[in-house]
């Protein structure tokens, strides 16, 4: 490729951070040039984590850091361009070093997000504005059961979630405390999983070492029993690692239900090399924040399952890609990565038994499309994050056009008891077609949001009691996250298994259970469900791209009593959007942003008369 | 086309709207509708460029798959049963073109569009008055994840001033459909320059070169293979956009005349439209082995000599 490139040349700051990454450039390169031919242009995947190190080093990209990039990894600036724009953590535009994203969406906005934001606009400014210190809207960032929620973005320091948050909490952290440094906070696992602390006999599984197991040490995790089944799966061999998963009838935890089994299965026996393995931990569907809570307080479980899964698969590099509003789950991460590549636990030879699987951590940029899981191969290969046209599936053609195995945090985890247990005697727990425990997110009109586990089966009742039921009067509630459906308090004893929720017409989707009582403003809540789709549709098809513009139009009209017609017209126009966008677009973004609001005025929750 | 005569492929046997039709492996359904004579509307498809189905006006429903599939890009089976004009495939081509038509200036997107629009229905004004355009830039700037909360008492749209910021082309961006066309053009499908790519996300995509610096501060070589593929008139000549605003563009008058051009040896087909004696446009056939529709600045633009007459001839 002859590439042409901007005058414009990099700070010293940004220049470092670059090569930081990719290496300082070889000897009598000319930088005009992209230097390196086929070996630069191998380094594409770099892209993202090269724009993240100029980021949190400036704050911003600036043109001669682009430029930088470019010549590099050899790629076209318009390019580069265009995978930059697309992530809305990276500004383009000058932008305050010190930023704080407050959460505004369907949870923290009722429980004080909405007052942070109008105080921080009082005080700080207009959203946006400020040359060293500045604010942000941000949607949901994971941390529903300690809302609200901000996060804040620090160049040159580190990146810090903060919840509960106050406006003067916020403040003091992205205006910066005495020396400039914002101490690294921690996670409360016993907040965030209520059942960890109440010992009431539920015998909890995957939440078993959460708050238990010390993050940070390996050898805490190794003395509860950690790599305990990669022992096993080593002692059994892949193949018979694979049975006992099908056998367990394991389902995926992701959102599409799919056989487990049957994926691993698929890419094993896939001639094509080499295989690779992608943990899913993008976790950005509103109001869910599961995968974030077992990363941060027992992240070696997650090294040790996608370990196995490697090994049975035969992978020997997997990318565990985090969305980037994870500060401390990446850190705890990062730290466990590190720890088990110097025990040998990842490397060219895994606990000495002669097979070589590592772990490259990978930040998103906020980007909830990215966690489509074509999407996220984009992503990771330096590209726009467009969801591919389906066929191919990545078991046959996935990420870097390999077979590819790609699997949710949650899916995961699962695995560790699967292969300690054997495949049928966990399927022993649930039901006939859903087995294990699930983990449902309890956030919004309930009295302790946290994280439940309970064995496949439990009703929506059952999980509402353990949560302490609702506050308010209950109204319905939305199962699945922003993706989901509303449901009628009358379904309460419907099971939460995927049987269960097909009889109804609902998903379990990402495991959000979130109450709505008589004080929420219903047309404000399908208002900012309507505008996380219209931000987070990649914009490549049509009825995706423009159907979210009109449905959040047609939103604001209903609620502003400006309806073009009749109220019946617009829940025509509504109708008509759904269908289009449920039948036509490429992906499950498309396919689902017409769901919570056709839900919703199917049960009457869009009725005049609301409170507004 | 390259015409293989090498393999002969085997014949992979379908139902469309009721009728066998078969037709060689590796085809598409929307190749197999064009055999029945079937009229499927396209709007990202091009016979020379990568698939990118992203438009999805030429949906189909294929008994099976619970959604409908881009016809344009899903390669047939045996045993396929397809269905073109179901009430699911008119309402989407509906819907498709009408969200389109509410948001972009589809005003030259051509005679088939305005057809299709009739027939299946279009009523773009249901949505509101289209928004007041956006001034320059402004849509250049839109940072993702966060748009002005809408009252609804408009309807977006793409509406922005053209770009004219140099002398052989303009971009008229209130007329983008996003069909990822010129960035295939500009890309690996025919010319690797890579001066423009797709940038921002949702609605704010854009079709933009880095940073959007003007053309001539890009890699742009001026190919002109972009505006040879554009449908909808947002890429053209300068020489067609200064008549048509004007008002002197008259299509009526527009004679086609096909020739080699002279410039080097490749021997690259040329097709003249002439407008009132004056050539207007310069494109090549999409289906010639050479050029696949593909020029050069010389070929595309480099017809001013031709028209420099002696005085008073
Ligand atoms: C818009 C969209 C967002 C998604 N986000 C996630 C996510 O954050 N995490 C996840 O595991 N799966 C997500 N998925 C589902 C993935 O595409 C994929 O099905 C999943 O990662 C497969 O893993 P599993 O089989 O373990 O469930 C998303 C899907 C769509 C359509
Ligand atoms: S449905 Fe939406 S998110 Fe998915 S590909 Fe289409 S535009 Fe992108
Ligand atoms: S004129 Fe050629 S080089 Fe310039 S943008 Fe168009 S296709 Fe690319
Ligand atoms: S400028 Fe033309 S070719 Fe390019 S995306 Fe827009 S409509 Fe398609
Ligand atoms: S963190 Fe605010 S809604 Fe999830
Ligand atoms: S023509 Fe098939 S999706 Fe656009």
């Amino acid at each position: 490729m002859d590439l042409k490139f901007l005058e414009a040349v990099p700070t010293q700051g940004e220049q470092a951070a670059v090569d930081g990454l990719v290496g300082a450039p070889g000897e009598g390169d000319d930088p005009r040039f992209a230097a390196g031919g086929q070996h630069a242009r191998d380094l594409r995947h770099l892209l993202l984590p090269a724009l993240h190190a100029v980021s949190d080093t400036a704050g911003w990209i600036s043109q001669g850091a682009l430029n930088y990039i470019c010549q590099r990894l050899s790629v076209p600036p318009a390019e580069a361009y265009g995978v930059a724009t697309f992530y809305a953590m990276f500004s383009l535009s000058p932008r305050a070093p010190r930023v704080a994203h407050v959460c505004d969406d369907i949870v923290c906005a009722r429980l004080g997000g909405s007052d942070i934001a109008d105080e921080l606009a009082a005080t700080l400014g207009p959203a946006g504005s400020g040359q060293v210190v500045t604010w942000l809207r941000s949607p949901c960032l994971g941390l529903c059961e300690r809302a609200p929620a901000a996060m804040v973005q620090l160049a040159g320091d580190t990146d810090q979630a903060i919840a509960p948050a106050t406006a003067d909490g916020v403040r003091t952290a992205v205006a910066g405390t005495g020396n400039g440094h914002v101490p690294a906070g921690g996670s409360q696992p016993s907040v965030s999983a209520p059942q960890t602390r109440r010992g009431d006999g539920q015998r909890l599984r995957l939440l078993r070492r959460i708050g238990v197991v010390d993050p940070d040490s390996l050898d805490s995790y190794r003395s509860v029993g950690g790599y305990a089944g990669l022992r096993r799966a080593i002692a059994v061999g892949p193949g018979r690692v694979i049975q006992e998963v099908s056998d367990s009838k394991l389902m995926g935890r992701g959102g599409a239900a799919f056989p487990t089994g049957v994926k691993w299965d698929a890419v094993a026996k896939a001639p094509v090399r080499p295989h690779y393995l992608i943990c899913n931990a993008d976790e950005s569907e509103p109001g869910t924040f599961k995968d974030r809570v077992l990363m941060e307080d027992d992240p070696f479980a997650l090294i040790e399952a996608m370990t196995i899964a490697g090994y049975a698969t035969g992978c020997e590099q997997g990318y565990l890609y985090i969305r980037g509003e994870y500060p401390l789950a990446t850190r705890r991460l990062q730290a466990a990565i590190e720890q088990a590549r110097h025990r040998s636990l990842l490397g060219s030879d895994v606990m000495g038994a002669g097979f070589g699987f590592d772990i490259e951590l990978r930040r998103g940029a906020g980007a909830y499309i990215c966690g489509e899981e074509t999407a996220l191969m984009n992503s990771l290969e330096g590209y726009r994050g467009e969801p591919r046209n389906k066929p191919p599936f990545p078991t046959v053609s996935g990420l870097f056009g390999k077979p590819t195995v790609i699997n949710n945090v949650e899916t995961l985890f699962n695995v560790l008891d699967i292969l300690t247990e054997g495949g049928p005697a966990f399927a022993q727990t649930g039901t006939e077609r859903s087995t294990g425990t699930k983990l449902f997110c309890l956030c919004g009109a309930v009295a302790e949001p946290g994280l439940y586990e309970v064995p496949f089966g439990a009703t929506l009742r059952e999980l509402l009691e353990l949560a302490g039921g609702s506050t308010g009067s209950l109204r319905a509630i939305l199962l699945g996250g922003a993706a989901g459906s509303f449901v009628d308090p009358e379904a309460l004893d419907v099971a939460l298994t995927f049987e269960g929720m097909r009889e109804i017409g609902a998903s379990l989707g990402s495991g959000v259970i979130m109450p709505v009582d008589d004080g929420t403003d219903m047309p404000g809540m399908l208002r900012r469900i309507a505008a996380f789709f219209r931000d987070e549709s990649c914009g490549q098809c049509v009825p995706c791209r423009v159907g979210t513009v009109r449905q959040e139009e047609s939103l604001a009209r209903l609620a502003n009593g400006t309806e073009i017609g009749s109220r019946a017209r617009e829940f025509a126009l509504l109708d008509d959007l759904t269908r289009v966008m449920r039948d036509s677009s490429i992906c499950g973004l498309g396919h689902t942003a017409p769901a919570a609001v056709q839900s919703a005025i199917s049960l009457n929750l869009l009725e005049r008369g609301d409170p507004e | 086309m390259t015409v293989d005569l090498g393999t002969i492929r085997r014949l992979v046997e379908l139902t469309v709207d009721g009728e066998q039709v078969r037709v060689p492996e590796g085809s598409t359904i929307l190749d197999a509708c064009r055999a029945q004579d079937i009229e499927t509307p396209t709007l990202c498809y091009a016979p020379n460029l990568t698939p990118v189905n992203a438009c999805r006006v030429c949906v189909v429903e294929l008994e099976g798959a619970r959604t409908l599939v881009p016809s344009c890009a899903r390669p047939v089976e045996d045993g396929m049963v397809v269905h073109t004009d179901s009430e699911r495939v008119r309402h989407s081509r509906k819907m498709v073109l009408e969200l389109l038509d509410s948001s972009v200036d589809l005003s030259q997107s051509g005679e088939d569009v305005d057809r299709w629009k009739d027939q299946y229905g279009v009523d773009a004004g249901r949505y509101g008055p289209p928004a007041a355009p956006a001034a320059a830039g402004e849509r250049d700037a839109r940072h993702a994840g966060h748009h002005e909360i809408p009252d609804g008492s408009t309807a977006a749209t793409v509406a922005q001033p053209v770009k004219e910021d140099n002398d052989l082309y303009v971009r008229d961006y209130g007329r983008c459909i996003m069909c990822y066309k010129c960035v295939e053009a500009c890309g690996t499908d025919a010319q690797n320059t890579f001066a423009i790519a797709v940038a921002g996300r949702g609605f704010d995509t854009r079709i933009t070169t880095e940073f959007a610096v003007e053309l001539p501060d890009s890699a742009c070589v001026y190919c002109g293979n972009c505006i040879g593929v554009c449908p909808t008139g947002a890429l053209k000549s300068v020489s067609e956009h200064e008549l048509r605003e004007a008002g002197q563009w008259d299509p009526d008058d527009e004679t086609v005349t096909t020739t080699i051009c002279s410039f080097c040896g490749v021997g690259c087909n040329l097709e003249l439209h002439v407008q009132h004696n004056q050539i207007v446009n310069v494109t090549s056939p999409t289906d010639h082995s050479v050029t696949h529709g593909h020029l050069c600045i010389k070929g595309r633009f480099g017809f001013q000599h031709v028209q420099n007459l002696p005085e008073g001839s």
